[in-house]
């Protein structure tokens, strides 16, 4: 019996296996240290996934916060204090997540964080840097619960944590918007509604269904799908035998390009529509010319068209960085500036004083400024107070700004 | 139930690819008693290497007809040169040692095989869009079959049956059926044991080449991580139809494809169980399917019952 219990041993071992896919951080070493040459260095954090299947949108988010910091620094921003930026790596997994708060708190010259890309991250973060009263501004996280505590939905509003921050908005907003658009606007009443069970996008799929139905549209299926796979034959049999009109499809790019691609390929030609987790050049490139006519909403008006965010783009241009800034480089750069406007506010005659990280966390509160997405401040929760969303269709290969506006529940 | 003909072709279509890797599982572990953990990155690498080909070593705009053959040989001979190299440099060293000392091995090897895909093939940090057959989809009934799909419902069959007539007839094949059964007695009568191993090993990657590039022609992209799910999936489709067993191998694949499908489509519609239908819990099932077969039958489906070897 002894191959019996080795392999016994195995499928615990590959158990194991499945919970530590690829680990290890990288760190580039950056941000030592606090004083420069007789300057004070301020170090930004950023947490995004550098690696894996997000990485696209976690280096647009990582090239953006760094092209702020540049920018702060070449203006003399906060006289007499210079910005780092410590870059780590989170894989879009949980557990890295709150392994790289951890770090980020132990750097001392760390005043605040920007990231991560996903709430569910986000939510492993948040106490670390809680407790340590470290500023954190997420660029990209739309889950409600994470400002508004678990029972925004019953009406009774709690902000868990004092230092986290968010310059996106909410999924409570974003799927109510998805929902009139499709049942308003694309005339589309029959939806067959999927998403993979992660919290971003169980929490969209949620929102979205909540305002369909009540508009008067009909849920004829729903499935949940497991992020690691590619095979959605099944699902897609299942969508159109339901005769569904249209998909929502609640998750990110790496799943809904190959299920868009396959749903049209069985021969069902509907769209498939997502949140800002889909809006990526990456999921038109996984989609292939399958994806012409899905949709997509996204938080804010479209970058390239506001005046504000000309010049961004021009530096981020100009920076000559490899990676696209993707969905949340505007409101990365956004939420770096935050941050370093909350420095500038606690600093005196280049000097931070003696418990830095909870005055910034103070300031935050009250910052406000005219940023690359309009005009960023926080209300009361911590959420932006710029609403904004658009919904983007794929039209010739690229995504197209389609209706711009906000979800007045 | 009238998706049901589709929903069966869903499953066979997924289960030939697990049949096709589970092969390299089972050939290597009724040999060596390895469980080559690295298999599942050995399918990836191969589906980068047809990859190269068809981006590097063919013209722009070569038609698939004739492109798709050079992208197998491609892939089969990347997969193929990099588990003849693991298997010299990993795992012959450790023959002698404790098993769980190559089983490691086995685990750190795909990662190292993961991140090396990751760092070193250009644009390999995403998914790389894999070219596709411009036919199709072709209609029977109420069943509808992509282009990409017919290569593994022509492949899968083809590569057993050749694998089988080696096995039996050709005296390499015979010498790795004694190889199994005894290595060390299979040495005394003269065969080259260490040439058998690897050629078990070549096979193996062959065959997960194979199933590789029929990957990207389904799912029309290949990315640094797809051999770890399929690779696990592959290796309960090996334990299901019995570890050893290279027909085993295919029939478990099937079956674990088959119930995968069946429990997307159909759980949810059995009353109080919504919650637990859908393609998330797919997974669940599959691996319930699993133990109740373990527990029956512990040798797996087509098993041999042998005190202690599989």
């Amino acid at each position: 019996m002894r191959n019996r219990s080795l392999i016994a041993i195995t499928a615990a071992l590959a158990a194991g296996a499945l919970t530590l896919t690829a680990c290890g951080s990288r760190d580039d070493g950056k941000g030592k240290g606090s004083s420069d040459g007789g300057s004070t260095v301020v170090t930004i954090g950023v947490d995004a996934p550098l690696t894996g299947e997000l990485s696209a949108l976690g280096l647009g988010i990582k090239n953006s916060v760094d092209l702020a910091a540049k920018q702060a620094n070449k203006n003399k921003e906060v006289p007499g204090v210079t910005f780092k930026v410590k870059p780590l790596d989170d894989q879009a997994q949980p557990s890295s997540g709150q392994q790289n708060a951890t770090q980020l708190v132990a750097d001392k010259s760390v005043l605040g964080v920007v990231g991560p890309l996903n709430s569910s991250v986000a939510q492993s973060m948040q106490k670390v840097f809680d407790t340590a009263k470290l500023v954190e501004v997420s660029p990209a996280n739309t889950n409600p619960a994470l400002t508004q505590g678990e029972k925004w939905d019953s009406g009774t509003k709690e902000r868990p944590f004092k230092s986290y921050f968010r310059t996106a908005t909410t999924d409570a907003i974003q799927g109510p918007f998805a929902a009139q658009y499709l049942y308003n606007d694309a005339k589309k009443k029959k939806v067959f509604v999927i998403d993979d069970k992660k919290t971003y996008g169980a929490g969209l799929a949620g929102t979205f269904t909540k305002e369909f139905t009540k508009l008067g549209g009909k849920v004829v299926g729903t499935d949940h799908v497991n992020p690691d796979t590619k095979d959605f034959g099944a699902v897609v049999t299942k969508v159109k035998a339901a005769k569904a009109d249209v998909v929502y499809y609640g998750g990110e790019f790496p799943v809904a390009g190959p299920l868009s691609a396959q749903l049209k390929k069985s021969g069902a030609k509907i769209p498939l529509v997502g949140g800002d987790g889909i809006y990526s050049a990456e999921f038109i490139k996984l989609a292939g010319k399958n994806g012409e006519g899905d949709f997509a909403t996204s938080v804010g008006a479209p970058v390239e068209q506001l005046p504000s965010a000309k010049s961004f783009v021009d530096n981020y241009k100009a920076a000559g960085y490899k990676e696209a800034y993707e969905a949340y480089g505007g409101y990365s750069y956004d939420s770096a500036w935050a941050i370093i406007q909350a420095v500038k506010a606690v600093v005196k005659d280049g000097k931070l004083p003696s418990d830095a990280r909870a005055k910034v966390t103070e300031a935050m509160q009250s910052v406000s400024f005219d940023g690359v997405t309009g005009k960023v401040s926080f209300d009361e929760y911590g959420d932006a107070t710029n609403k904004q969303l658009t919904v983007y269709k794929v039209t010739g290969g690229a995504w197209k700004p389609s209706k711009s506006g906000t979800f007045e529940g | 139930m009238h998706e049901l003909p589709q929903q069966l072709v869903n499953g066979l279509l997924l289960g030939s690819m697990y049949g096709l890797i589970a092969v390299g599982y089972t050939m290597v572990y009724g040999i060596i008693q390895l469980i080559n953990f690295a298999h599942g990155e050995i399918f990836m690498t191969g589906g980068f290497g047809a990859l190269a080909v068809y981006l590097w070593l063919l013209p722009e705009g070569t038609t698939m007809w004739l492109a798709l053959p050079l992208m197998i040989v491609g892939g089969i001979v990347v997969s193929v040169t990099i588990a003849v190299a693991a298997e010299r440099f990993a795992y012959r060293p450790l023959r002698t040692a404790p098993r769980l000392a190559p089983l490691i091995t086995a685990i750190g090897l795909s990662l190292a095989l993961q991140q090396a895909v990751w760092a070193w093939f250009p644009g390999g940090k995403n998914s790389r869009t894999f070219p596709e057959i411009e036919a199709g989809p072709y209609h029977l009934g109420s069943v509808t079959i992509q282009s990409g799909d017919i290569f593994l419902l022509a492949a899968a069959p083809i590569c057993m049956a050749v694998l089988a007539y080696f096995v039996r007839k050709t005296r390499t094949g015979r010498g790795m059926q004694a190889t199994a059964q005894d290595p060390d007695t299979a040495k005394l009568m003269g065969i080259n044991t260490d040439r058998i191993i690897v050629i078990a090993f070549a096979l193996g990657a062959a065959f997960a080449a194979i199933g590789a590039v029929a990957y990207g022609l389904k799912y029309g992209q290949v990315n640094f991580r797809m051999g770890f799910i399929i690779g696990l999936k592959a290796f309960t489709a090996a334990v299901l139809g019995g570890i050893g067993n290279i027909y085993g191998a295919m029939i478990g694949g099937l079956v674990l494809g088959v119930a995968e499908a069946m429990a997307t489509a159909y759980m949810s519609d059995i009353p109080g169980m919504s919650q637990l239908g859908g393609q998330a819990w797919a997974d669940v099932w599959a691996f319930v399917l699993l133990i109740v077969v373990l527990l029956v039958r512990p040798q797996g489906l087509l098993g041999e019952r042998v005190a202690d070897r599989a």
